[in-house]
């Protein structure tokens, strides 16, 4: 499994250096494609967000969620509601989505502490279950639309700014992705990376050294169910539609896979993870119109044989024997 | 037997003797109908090394588990520093200034030795997840600090070469030493070692008793030190509290503890008990 974000100083500093790089290079890929290609990298950005708050529970805390697209739900459908029904701008709903989630998701967390492995899995496979279906509920149509969902306004650009709405909302995504790594980044690199990491490995050592592991679970859970809601707030703006039946369970498992895929406890993980959750499925489909499903099984379990620590291993091992060629050669 | 020990301490107490930094007053501990611990109480004073011995399963580890409240314990309390454990939680044990280590390893097995021991700082600080999330300068500070720290715990232990290593790879000895740095990073003023020679050679066991002593003298920490391995309790330790059965059947300085009939029969009745040979399981 992958440690904890590296430390030394200049380390560090090559690491920030090089999440500016890829955040500028991030910027100006949308001006060289397709308004679809822009819709679906914006899309990939905001499950990399999903995945990042997955994995801060999945991997590195060790509690498993099979219910993550609850919580994306609830995001999504907070910002589709404030948007539809009170006319906030869509900027001002991702403040509230991931403060409802954070709630949502510390006091989901708080009962689920008394489960473990498995049984947490099934908790949360509850919870993914039951939402869709509450969200249809006759009551709560005035402000969900029942079935029929929500449907939204794309947003344009504002101050005049010579890019297109598409454009725009992928930028916009970016730069709330670029902070949302960089407050994972701090968070899972200090004490706390530490301490969730601790639980996970060794918990009664944990709390010998004075780490409060009910606390930090359920706020764990909080936080990364936070993390999930801003995802889907930014995913139902790009999408433009909110509906029970595209938050399945189906959802939840996809972002399990992605975080398994991209690698566990791994923050660059939930990056390739998002790519695979985004893309694959439509490879998968364009190879085989008959049975999609199968070929993404094989693309699966390829990767589970060929890249079992995930992607982010690889790609980091491979990065470090290029990077140590030259100074071997000195 | 444990009349004359407790005598002695009343009257030093009447004798306004400073409070002792750790007291076991009449504790017991019971699974099922096995008692682990029988009424046991005894003293540590700040500044010593205290030996605990016992055939196996005489409650050492058991009482290491009070002390870190993972059991529940009745009858008497548990007094450090003059506040009782009894209403302390788990976590807040490292903090008041108690550390151990465990007799069969509690490592964070994905972690470096480095971070394992930088976990063991845990305890002295109180920083949050939004604190972290957003890492003020002050934030940056404290883990520099603690990095620093744990550097110089590094160091005085010999682990330099091994602090970027993953510990799951350590031999066992080797993990053994990274837990005593663990428990020291958090700084603490009672150290509880659990079987720390286990696992070790003659030299191995040499340098332990030069580091114990070290750990008390330049760090001023207090140990309670369990041990099968004789010759090493009776080197270190200032006085060794000796349990069978859960009961406490000696209590005195090191020389007297070891000619103690019931001690010496203890021994008998379940292995031998000389020497390094004791430490035979
Ligand atoms: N969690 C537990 N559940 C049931 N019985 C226990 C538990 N922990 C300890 N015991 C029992 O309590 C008694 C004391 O065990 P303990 O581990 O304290 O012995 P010990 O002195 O540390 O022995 P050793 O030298 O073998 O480590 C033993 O009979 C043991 O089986
Ligand atoms: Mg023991």
């Amino acid at each position: 499994m992958a440690a904890l974000p590296t430390d030394s100083a200049t380390a560090r500093r090559n690491q920030w250096l090089g999440l500016a790089l890829v955040v500028l290079l991030a910027a100006v890929l949308p001006f060289f494609l397709s308004n679809y290609r822009v819709f679906q990298l914006t899309l990939v950005l905001a499950y990399a967000i999903v995945l990042l708050g997955l994995n801060m529970l999945t991997g590195y805390n060790g509690q498993i969620s099979l219910g993550h697209g609850a919580f994306y739900a609830i995001g999504a459908y907070t910002a589709a509601i404030l948007m539809d029904k009170f006319g906030v701008p869509y900027w001002l709903t991702l403040p509230a989505a991931a403060a409802v989630c954070l709630v949502a998701g510390f006091l989901f967390g708080l009962p689920a502490l008394r489960l473990e492995g498995l049984y947490l899995a099934l908790a949360t496979f509850a919870l993914g279950v039951a939402l869709p279906q509450l969200l249809k509920y006759k009551h709560f149509e005035h402000w969900t639309g029942g079935v029929q969902g929500i449907v939204i306004i794309k947003p344009d650009a504002p101050f005049g700014l010579p890019v297109n709405a598409d454009q725009w909302l992928y930028l916009f995504t970016l730069g709330v992705a670029a902070l949302m790594f960089i407050l994972g980044v701090n968070l899972l690199r200090g004490r706390i990376g530490r301490a969730l990491v601790a639980i996970r490995d060794q918990p009664i050592a944990a709390e010998a050294m004075g780490v409060d592991i009910s606390l930090y679970k359920a706020l764990t859970f909080g936080v990364s169910a936070m993390y999930t809601g801003v995802g889907g707030a930014l995913g139902a703006i790009a999408v433009q539609f909110v509906a029970p039946d595209s938050f399945t369970i189906f959802l939840s498992i996809a972002f399990l896979v992605g975080i398994v895929v991209g690698g566990l406890a791994s923050v660059s993980g939930a990056i390739y993870g998002a790519l695979f959750i985004q893309f694959v499925p439509n490879i998968a489909d364009q190879i085989s119109k008959a049975a999609p499903w199968a070929i993404y099984g094989v693309f699966l379990i390829a990767c589970m044989f060929l890249m079992p620590g995930g992607i982010a291993q690889v790609v980091g091992g491979a990065w470090q024997r290029l990077r140590r060629k030259p100074g071997k050669s000195v | 037997m444990a009349g004359s020990p407790l005598a002695r301490k009343d009257t030093a107490a009447a004798a306004g003797e400073a409070a002792p930094l750790l007291r076991v007053s009449g504790i017991s501990v019971r699974f099922g109908g096995i008692v682990a611990l029988d009424n046991l109480s005894f003293d540590i004073a700040a500044g010593q090394i205290v030996g605990l011995i016992g055939p196996n399963g005489a409650g050492k580890t058991t009482l290491f588990n009070c002390l870190s409240r993972l059991y529940p314990f009745t009858g008497g309390d548990i007094t450090f520093a003059g506040t009782s454990l009894s209403a302390v939680p788990r976590h807040r044990i490292a903090g008041l200034g108690i550390a151990r280590t465990f007799q069969n390893l509690a490592l964070f097995r994905s972690l470096s030795v480095f971070d394992n021991i930088l976990l063991g700082r845990h305890c002295r600080s109180g920083s949050g997840f939004l604190a972290n999330a957003l890492r003020p300068p002050r934030i940056a500070h404290e883990e520099e600090d603690a990095a620093q720290r744990v550097a110089g715990l590094v160091r005085f232990l010999g682990l330099d070469a091994l602090a970027a290593a993953p510990v799951a790879a350590m031999p066992f000895g080797t993990q053994k030493r990274v837990e005593l740095g663990r428990a020291l990073a958090s700084e603490p003023r009672l150290l509880l070692l659990d079987e720390p020679a286990s696992g070790l050679n003659h030299e191995e066991v040499d340098a332990l008793a030069t580091l114990i002593t070290e750990i008390r003298d330049r760090l001023h920490v207090t140990i309670l030190l369990v041990e099968h391995h004789m010759s090493l309790v009776m080197r270190v330790s200032d006085k060794v509290v000796a349990l069978d059965f859960g009961r406490k059947i000696a209590d005195g300085p090191p020389a007297a503890v070891r000619q103690d009939p019931e001690v010496v029969r203890a021994y008998l009745g379940t292995g031998p008990a000389t020497a390094a040979a004791g430490a035979g399981r």
